[in-house]
């Protein structure tokens, strides 16, 4: 009883210094749970989704995208094409850095720079059609590129449009991302690694007026129910991602909110159609066997199973907020009549036995249980290797593999989501597809700027690389689900499923 | 007593030298190639990952990594995380104290529960209260750790609102936040350390109220407690004293588990996640950080046996 009664005492004080601690926390601090730790915060060197989650309240970029995931100015005034290989930008007024240097345009000139020369920089691949950058005057930029190219402004919405300060980047050199200046609405305050980054309101923000919350905390929470316990308990304000199966718990909860949008990338399997011996198969070879395969599948049903049909079954890399979907293209209905019929007609002995490798998380898994199933009934034996994802990652590249199920987080421009993995010569193209004449249509709608010739140009893509030579199978498009407290308003998730601190208020 | 000592320093030098041979050589056997993973989205771009090799030495043949790696150590400098950039030896640094502290706490709980419930236990031994103590501690042992994390936290957080359910603050920051945030992780790892304490306390003690000694203390007319703890406890110590040294190390080692469940930024945390990112210079530096905490409480525990065994002084 004296035992039980000093543990009680315990808790309770142990409690209520705890909720003190909270109390005082509340209104002044926006505490956003993150599904993991990020990487280095230097726009030039990050790579992590979970880094531009902390770069939007950090490091403004030239341009932004909106809820429409349309392309608006935002350390940018406004842009212009001279030529098809000529960009020039205006730059806002009055702009400061976090160290006080004004946001010029020699500050932009060294930032692109910077993000295309530096070693190990990651922006290379994004801006690497980038020629030259000319500084017109104070407020003006002009860009030369090699090549027109209809995506490079989308690219300069992203880390490779943020701008950072060049004394202070000079300064600190590969170090900068221990101490990053930009010109963000928050400035850095201090981070623990695997424990926390903080963020300071920064007052001589250009768009001080939408900001008003004082401080900004990033928490890496790996366990999603521990991510959400935080939530419930009052220990965090916003949470980034929850399970699909968490949301009707959140929802019957009045103290929190769930906020839902369509992401940009996709979840997809790809075919080792021509990287090496693995795909001497019959999947790899005939792309009856790989319609046969897909025909099998019933994507709502999957959808249903493992995502409480939270998420868009698609046949296409390009998701239906994106202009550039084609809303004619729709996944074929399950018909295993056909499966079988096409199977036959390939002659090959069945069962067909395929291997599937999926990255090993418990999700991942029970879809490629699924599959299996649904797949059995038509003629294919699967065979799930379930890999843990460097792994898996390694094994891809190196043609190790039959099938893979993998997901991209998807850019802006519908050219992020399909040249790098279906021309032969993408970079992510792991399977080795090739066919001539779509690489010819994916380099055409790279440079086509007339928005209608372009969604024309990739319906004709999707007609060839997916319903004619079966080149991956895309199952479903992701939701960006984001769990919140109630005291948090004026909160939305965009489509890039990044949290933006303009116009929050906590109460 | 000193050559002791310098027998035994003698000793850690090779210890921690193939220690460290072990773990780059097994590092090249995981799959996964840390370029790739660096690399990210990017991995596709055969420049890429040729400029991230170079940077990193992986070009190199692993026996000229190995040694720029160990010369540099041999220097005082462990090298920088290849994901975050920050140098290894800080990033150690910044961590000891978070895992010491919850190790300790840890230990005291486990200790605290472990040593008296086994000397019970073995005094009512085959009496009802043993059987529960025994039945406890088999709860104790079996619980998995996340299980009983996520069940904290759902209770004491979730439910009650009492305690944060993760995160970590530093005790000379805020002391009350400090246990707070540490208590339910603490105790998580402290009953399955006084579980298995509490098993080998028993046994010892099972085995030291059987001897002569024991029977001739009674035969002098000793009072029951003075029997059980002047006389048979003292000797049922030394194997527990070693298993507590061990369990100690262990928890030092970082409870990889509990501190992924309440987030605490430890070395359990540290080197999964390096793991996981084949964040190679991480990983070796906390894993030669781990030896050496293991062979420096391996000595203590040496030191401790000559302090309660009289005996062991002379050899």
């Amino acid at each position: 009883m004296t035992f039980r009664r000093v543990l009680l005492t315990a808790c309770a004080a142990l409690g209520l210094g705890a909720a003190a601690h909270d109390a005082q926390a509340q209104g002044q601090n926006l505490r956003i749970g993150l599904r993991e730790d990020p990487d280095i915060l230097d726009p030039t060197l990050a790579r992590t989704f979970v880094g531009r989650i902390v770069f939007a309240s950090l490091c403004d970029k030239l341009f932004d995208i909106n809820d429409k995931l349309e392309i608006v100015p935002q350390l940018a005034t406004g842009h212009r094409w001279e030529d098809p290989r000529t960009l020039v930008i205006t730059l806002r007024d009055n702009v400061r850095f976090h160290d006080g240097e004004p946001m010029d345009a020699e500050a932009v000139r060294y930032s692109l720079d910077r993000h295309l020369t530096m070693q190990g920089s990651f922006r290379r691949g994004e801006i690497g059609i980038m020629e030259a950058v000319e500084v017109v005057n104070p407020r003006t930029v002009r860009i030369r590129l090699r090549q027109p190219s209809a995506a490079f402004l989308s690219q300069l919405t992203d880390r490779a449009g943020m701008i950072v300060s060049p004394k202070a980047a000079e300064a600190a050199g590969r170090n900068f991302g221990n101490r990053p200046v930009c010109a963000g609405p928050y400035r850095f305050a201090e981070r623990i690694a695997q424990d926390r980054i903080v963020l300071e309101r920064f007052p001589e923000y250009w768009n001080a007026a939408a900001i008003h919350i004082p401080r900004v905390t990033f928490q890496p929470i790996p366990d999603s129910t521990v991510r959400l316990a935080n939530l419930q308990s009052g220990a965090l304000e916003i949470v980034q991602t929850i399970d699909p199966d968490d949301v009707a718990a959140v929802r019957r909860n009045s103290r929190l909110r769930v906020a839902v949008s369509d992401e940009l990338g996709y979840q997809s399997i790809t075919f080792n159609i021509g990287n090496g011996a693995r795909a001497q198969t019959p999947l790899g070879q005939d792309a009856r066997v790989r319609a046969a395969f897909e025909l099998s599948l019933d994507r709502n049903a999957l959808n249903q199973v493992v995502f409480e049909g939270m998420y868009t079954p698609t046949a296409q890399p390009v998701p239906p907020a994106n202009p550039f979907h084609v809303r004619a293209f729709q996944p074929e209905p399950r018909n295993l009549e056909r499966a079988r019929a096409l199977l036959r007609e390939a002659g090959v002995q069945t069962p067909v036995r395929v291997e599937l490798t999926v990255p090993n998380n418990p999700d991942l898994r029970q879809v490629g249980e699924v599959v299996q199933a649904m797949a059995r009934e038509a003629g294919f034996d699967v065979r799930i290797n379930a890999m843990e994802f460097a792994s898996s990652l390694q094994a891809a590249t190196r043609g190790e593999f039959e099938a893979y199920l993998l997901a991209w987080s998807g850019r802006v421009d519908p050219d992020g989501n399909t040249w790098t993995f279906i021309h032969s010569r993408g970079p992510q193209n792991d399977g080795r597809y090739s066919n001539p004449e779509v690489d010819r249509l994916l380099d055409e709608a790279r440079v086509e700027q007339d928005a209608e010739k372009r969604r024309a140009l990739y319906g004709r893509i999707w007609e060839i690389a997916i319903r004619q030579d079966r080149s991956r199978i895309y199952l479903w498009h992701r939701k960006n689900i984001v769990a919140h407290t109630a005291r948090l308003q004026g909160f939305s998730v965009s489509p890039d499923g990044l949290i933006r601190p303009q116009g929050l208020r906590l109460q | 007593m000193a050559a002791f000592l310098l027998r035994r320093l003698g000793q850690v030098i090779p210890t921690l030298l193939i220690l460290s041979v072990l773990v780059f050589a097994l590092q090249q056997l995981m799959p996964g190639d840390p370029a790739l993973i660096l690399a990210g989205e990017e991995r596709g771009d055969p420049e890429v990952l040729a400029q991230i090799r170079s940077e990193l030495l992986l070009d190199r043949p692993l026996v000229e990594q190995y040694l720029h790696w160990l010369w540099r150590v041999l220097h005082g400098d462990f090298g920088f995380s290849w994901r975050i950039r920050l140098p290894v030896a800080e990033l150690i640094l910044s961590k000891l104290p978070v895992t010491f502290q919850l190790a300790s706490m840890s230990f005291v709980i486990g200790v605290a529960l472990g040593v008296p419930l086994g000397v019970l236990s073995a005094v009512w031994k085959d009496r009802p209260a043993d059987w529960l103590i025994n039945g406890v501690a088999l709860f104790g042992i079996s619980m998995p750790n996340f299980w009983l994390g996520i069940m904290m936290i759902l209770l004491f957080s979730v439910q009650l609102g009492w305690l944060p359910p993760s995160g970590y603050v530093p005790l000379w920051e805020d002391p009350v936040q400090s246990l707070a945030t540490t208590i339910m992780p603490a105790f998580v790892l402290g009953t399955g350390v006084a579980s298995i304490l509490m098993r080998h306390t028993r046994a010892a003690m099972l085995s030291a109220l059987a001897q002569d000694y024991v029977r001739t203390a009674r035969a002098k007319g000793l009072a029951e407690r003075r029997v059980v703890f002047r006389h048979a406890l003292r000797n049922a110590l030394i194997p527990v004293v070693t298993l507590g040294t061990v369990e100690f190390g262990k928890l030092l080692a970082g409870a990889v588990l509990t501190e992924q469940i309440f987030t605490i930024p430890g070395f359990g945390k540290l080197v999964v996640d390096a793991v996981f990112n084949r964040d190679y210079p991480v990983v070796q530096g906390v894993v030669l950080a781990t030896a050496l905490i293991f062979v420096t409480l391996s000595l203590i525990a040496d030191l401790l046996y000559m302090a309660i065994n009289p005996r062991m002084r002379q050899t």
